[in-house]
């Protein structure tokens, strides 16, 4: 006898639970086995790129914010380098200082997110994820100090930080770092070992290094495969240069690869994080009003800059015809573009496997959609 | 430090290998004739000169009288970067560029995204549909041309 | 003729209304017990979830939130009551009671003390066995008349589970029926001269694992997966269908802990001066901390992991458990505590050393040395530099003739 057999297509998302946001997948089963998928975008499409048209450089930092939402220092970063560079500002020492400490805090919380989340997919019922989001609550008490707001910061300006951070920061921030590598220690004892997190994650989603460059992937799983490209160390921005950091490279390029560079980077992170405090002067926190005025106008052009995101290469790219506003922005969204490969990944392996291996490209559905 | 091949440099060893390609440079950018992108972008790919093997950006401004594809290339092995701009779709009418997909694989959703925003036909994607907007959507949003829904009441009431 | 108890009260002739009446209200003692129970369970597993994850748990209704299952359940019965255009209406409205049935009449065969239990068959754990198995087909019956592709896939992987580790749950039981020599559970829990989990260490490893699977709990919850298939056979239910199907999955896990206390674990034996019902709570209580501590800290299995963890890892163990059982009870057919004690010393080493074997052959690799991969087979397989020329140099902007 003789079954008849029909592949399955279903549809997962919006609404589904585990989507990281609003992604929708089509998904062809057959079986548990996965054949085929389509990825269908812009469920959190709010147009920015085209609302920047009609605002001043400086309140465009607010709609940075709203693209990665829990990466906003970096969007800040980001965006303000391409200002700086389209308008040829010299920034203040302390305000870069000062925004690479926040920026790295940022990457240590939104590893941790990524992690937590990961873990959230593989099953872990909460658990893992609440631990990661306390240690991620740390951070954000940070953020709350140094500029009032905890997720969406808007702390950057053009030249530096909009103000300089108060006293009981530095004792704060020291007593955080402490806590934060404890705390990695914590989950790598916890989850690193862990048999059923291994088996679960080695040997899946497997990307040659060639392909990954082929389709412009950067970040944590560029890395993952073993190409040393960290913009950081690449091209080194504000005062990257002065640092010494461990560029962390892993060769499987699976799933496993992927999460043990997020947590062995907060690591490194948390170096970063103690040499910065250690080069820090005081002064202006960012140049006077004579040199950057509040609504910079800079001359026709263009300019492109981008960072190491948590997520990969965040890049803006700027054109001004020399008015108050951008004439167009662009934003090189790495959560969007790491996803060029979904279907590569995703295709002959399992159903259970599916939303890890989402997971492990680690996308923020605000950045994908923006 | 990534470098920055210089445009005059880089207009120079494009012009050699492929004969009126370039139309334009100044210090950063070279701007490609769109009917030679293609070649151009293989040879920047293969080219033991080049080696562009990663795409960093893709993407687009509307400039009223025409548009302009701006590629940001990066070679991962020379540590080098350039700017590649091309001017297409002159007086608005049916822009259209040849599509990099079979070079590289990260021109897809980026692609997509400046079809969907920017209205600018790339030929020779294969799944080329909208990716923010739904189907059906009117119009390509980021055109300087694009009346939003705010505007058009505005106006309305203006007429009336 | 025999009056009995019955003598003075009912009119002869009616004895049998006697048997119904006590009958009845025994049942009702049972169901209403369990129904509590789970109300308990369902507030402390929250309040065990929140110290597990760092924070306080339900703690609004009632001492210590302990009336927030009321509120979920009166919550739950005011839900509009949704079936799906797709639904096989009469199996999608049978589902819910072929869960909660089931699970109830387990109860009727479990000893809950010293003379206080509904019934004592005599085949009281195949009984539990063929009964529990049930609740699977609920799952597929669930799935299949929902009309929902997802719910599908959750129905298909709950027969894969029952499949597969029903069969390492009735082969780990065949150790303690062995040594007790009776398949009823009261005659299982008086056999107990010391408790059967001293005895009998993989059995009750195995057993463990296997129910927990069999009513699908983390690590092996892969029929309602809720990173993966949402709520899989839920999906489409609410109201108060959805109750009695999360009321069903809480009395699995108080029955299979009742199961496990009675087996393994001595039921209801304990020091004489305390009641023997309070002994039977307390090792009750022990094993529901052990699901729920299971549940909170280990991530989900993938179905072929889970299915070959089944065949290839516990039907091993249970195969190794009652090959030793056997030679022993060749030897001592009639043992004592001083053989079973003896048993216990052969039992442990051999079933630590069976389950690193085990483990060593199921687990997974490392990678291998990976600090001699790096760089080399890295992607950018040389570095290269151009003269500086080619990036610095002075232009003037116009076009190349």
């Amino acid at each position: 006898m003789s079954l008849e057999t029909r592949p399955v297509t279903v549809n997962l998302g919006p609404q589904h639970p585990s989507t990281h946001g609003v992604f929708r997948m089509r998904v062809t089963f057959d079986g548990e086995e996965i054949i085929d998928v389509e990825p269908i975008f812009g469920y959190l499409h709010r147009g920015s790129e085209k609302l920047a048209e009609e605002r001043t450089y400086s309140q465009i930092v607010t709609l940075t914010d709203r693209m990665d939402y829990v990466s906003s220092m970096l969007n800040n970063q980001a965006y303000i380098l391409a200002v700086e560079k389209l308008c040829n500002i010299v920034p203040s020492p302390r305000g870069v200082w000062l925004r690479m400490i926040a920026s790295e805090l940022q990457r240590i919380a939104s590893h941790f997110v990524a992690t937590g989340f990961l873990l959230q997919d593989l099953g872990a019922l909460g658990t893992p994820l609440i631990y990661c989001m306390r240690e991620r609550e740390n951070i954000l008490d940070l953020f709350e100090m140094l500029c009032g707001a905890r997720i969406t910061n808007s702390y950057l300006r053009p030249g530096g930080v909009f103000m300089d951070a108060p006293d009981v920061f530095w004792p704060a921030l020291s007593r955080s770092l402490g806590d934060i590598e404890k705390s990695i220690d914590e989950i790598e004892d916890y989850l690193s070992g862990n048999e059923i997190i291994f088996s679960r994650t080695k040997g899946t989603a497997v990307l040659s290094s060639e392909s990954l460059v082929n389709a412009s992937i950067t970040g944590p799983m560029l890395r993952a495969s073993g190409v040393d490209w960290d913009l950081r160390h690449r091209n080194p921005y504000d005062y990257y240069s002065e640092i010494t950091f461990k560029r962390i490279l892993h060769t499987a390029s699976d799933n496993y690869a992927r999460y043990w560079v997020r947590v062995q980077e907060m690591r490194e992170s948390l170096k970063i994080i103690s040499q910065c405090i250690k080069n820090i002067e005081p002064g202006p926190v960012r140049p006077s009003f004579d040199d950057v005025p509040r609504l910079v106008r800079p001359e026709p052009g263009d300019s492109y800059a981008a960072i190491e995101g948590s997520k990969g290469e965040l890049g803006f790219y700027l054109v001004s015809d020399g008015g108050i506003s951008p004439y167009r922005m662009h934003v090189r969204a790495p959560s969007l573009i790491n996803l060029t490969l979904l279907r590569e990944m995703l295709v002959g392996e399992l159903f259970g496997d599916l939303f890890v291996i989402f997971g492990s490209v680690d996308l923020n559905m605000g950045e994908v959609d923006r | 430090m990534i470098k920055e091949w210089r445009g005059n440099f880089l207009a120079k060893k494009i012009e050699l290998k492929i004969k009126n390609s370039v139309e334009k440079f100044d210090e950063k950018n070279v701007w490609i004739n769109p009917q030679k992108l293609h070649e151009v972008c293989k040879m920047l790919k293969e080219d033991s000169l080049f080696e562009f093997d990663l795409l960093n950006s893709l993407t687009s401004v509307d400039y009223i009288d025409h548009f302009e594809v701006i590629y940001h290339f990066t070679s991962i092995s020379y540590s080098s970067s350039c700017i590649i701009k091309c001017k297409v779709g002159y007086s608005r009418k049916n822009p259209q560029i040849d599509s990099v997909i079979d070079l590289w694989r990260g021109a897809d959703y980026q692609e997509r995204e400046i079809w969907d925003l920017m209205g600018i036909k790339f030929i020779g994607h294969p799944n080329l549909k909208r990716i923010m907007l739904w189907d059906g959507f009117p119009g390509h949003p980021l055109r300087k041309d694009f009346v939003t829904y705010d505007q058009s009441i505005v106006t309305s009431r203006g007429g009336e | 003729m025999d009056m009995g108890y019955s003598f003075g009260i009912i009119p002869s002739g009616f004895e049998w209304l006697a048997f119904i009446l006590s009958a009845i209200s025994l049942i009702g003692l049972v169901i209403n017990g369990v129904l509590g129970g789970v109300i308990v369970l369902i507030w402390g597993e929250r309040r065990l979830f929140g110290r597990f994850q760092n924070r306080t748990g339900p703690n609004r209704w009632g001492p210590y939130g302990i009336l927030t299952p009321v509120a979920d359940a009166i919550k739950t019965m005011f839900k509009e009551d949704i079936l799906p255009k797709d639904a096989d209406r009469l199996l999608y409205n049978l589902a819910p009671i072929m869960v909660v049935v089931p699970v109830l009449i387990v109860f009727s065969v479990i000893p809950f003390g010293l003379g206080s239990f509904v019934v004592d068959l005599n085949v009281g754990i195949l009984f539990v066995l063929a009964i529990t198995s049930i609740s699977s087909l609920s799952v597929l019956t669930a799935g299949w008349s929902s009309g929902n592709r997802i719910a599908i896939l959750s129905a298909l992987r709950s027969v894969a589970l029952l499949i597969s580790y029903e069969i390492p749950m009735g082969l780990a039981v065949i150790g303690v029926i062995m040594l007790s020599g009776s398949l009823s559970l009261g005659s299982i829990v008086e056999s107990q001269q010391i408790p059967y989990i001293l005895v009998q260490p993989l059995g009750f490893f195995v057993f463990f694992l296997a129910a927990m699977a069999e009513m699908a709990r983390a690590p092996f919850d892969l029929t309602e997966a809720e990173s993966e298939l949402a709520a899989g056979h839920l999906n489409d239910y609410s109201s108060m269908k959805f109750a009695l199907f999360f009321l069903g999955e809480f009395m699995a896990e108080l029955a299979t802990a009742a199961i496990v206390t009675t087996l393994f674990l001595g039921g209801w034996k304990g020091p004489d001066f305390i009641p023997s019902e309070f002994w039977f709570g307390v090792k009750l209580v022990f094993v529901l901390f052990l699901i729920v501590w299971f549940r909170m800290t280990l991530p989900r299995l993938r179905v072929d992991q889970v299915l070959q963890f089944a065949w290839k890892g516990l039907f091993e163990l249970t195969m190794i458990n009652i090959i030793t059982t056997a030679i022993f009870m060749y030897i001592w057919p009639e043992p004592g505590v001083k053989e079973l004690l003896i048993l216990a010393a052969i039992n442990w080493p051999v079933a630590i050393i069976s389950i690193w074997g085990v483990s060593k052959i199921l687990g997974t690799k490392q990678y291998e040395n990976l600090e001699s991969l790096k760089n080399e087979n890295a992607y950018p397989y040389s570095f290269k530099t151009l003269p500086s020329e080619f990036y610095h140099e002075k232009v003037e902007e116009g076009k190349i003739k």
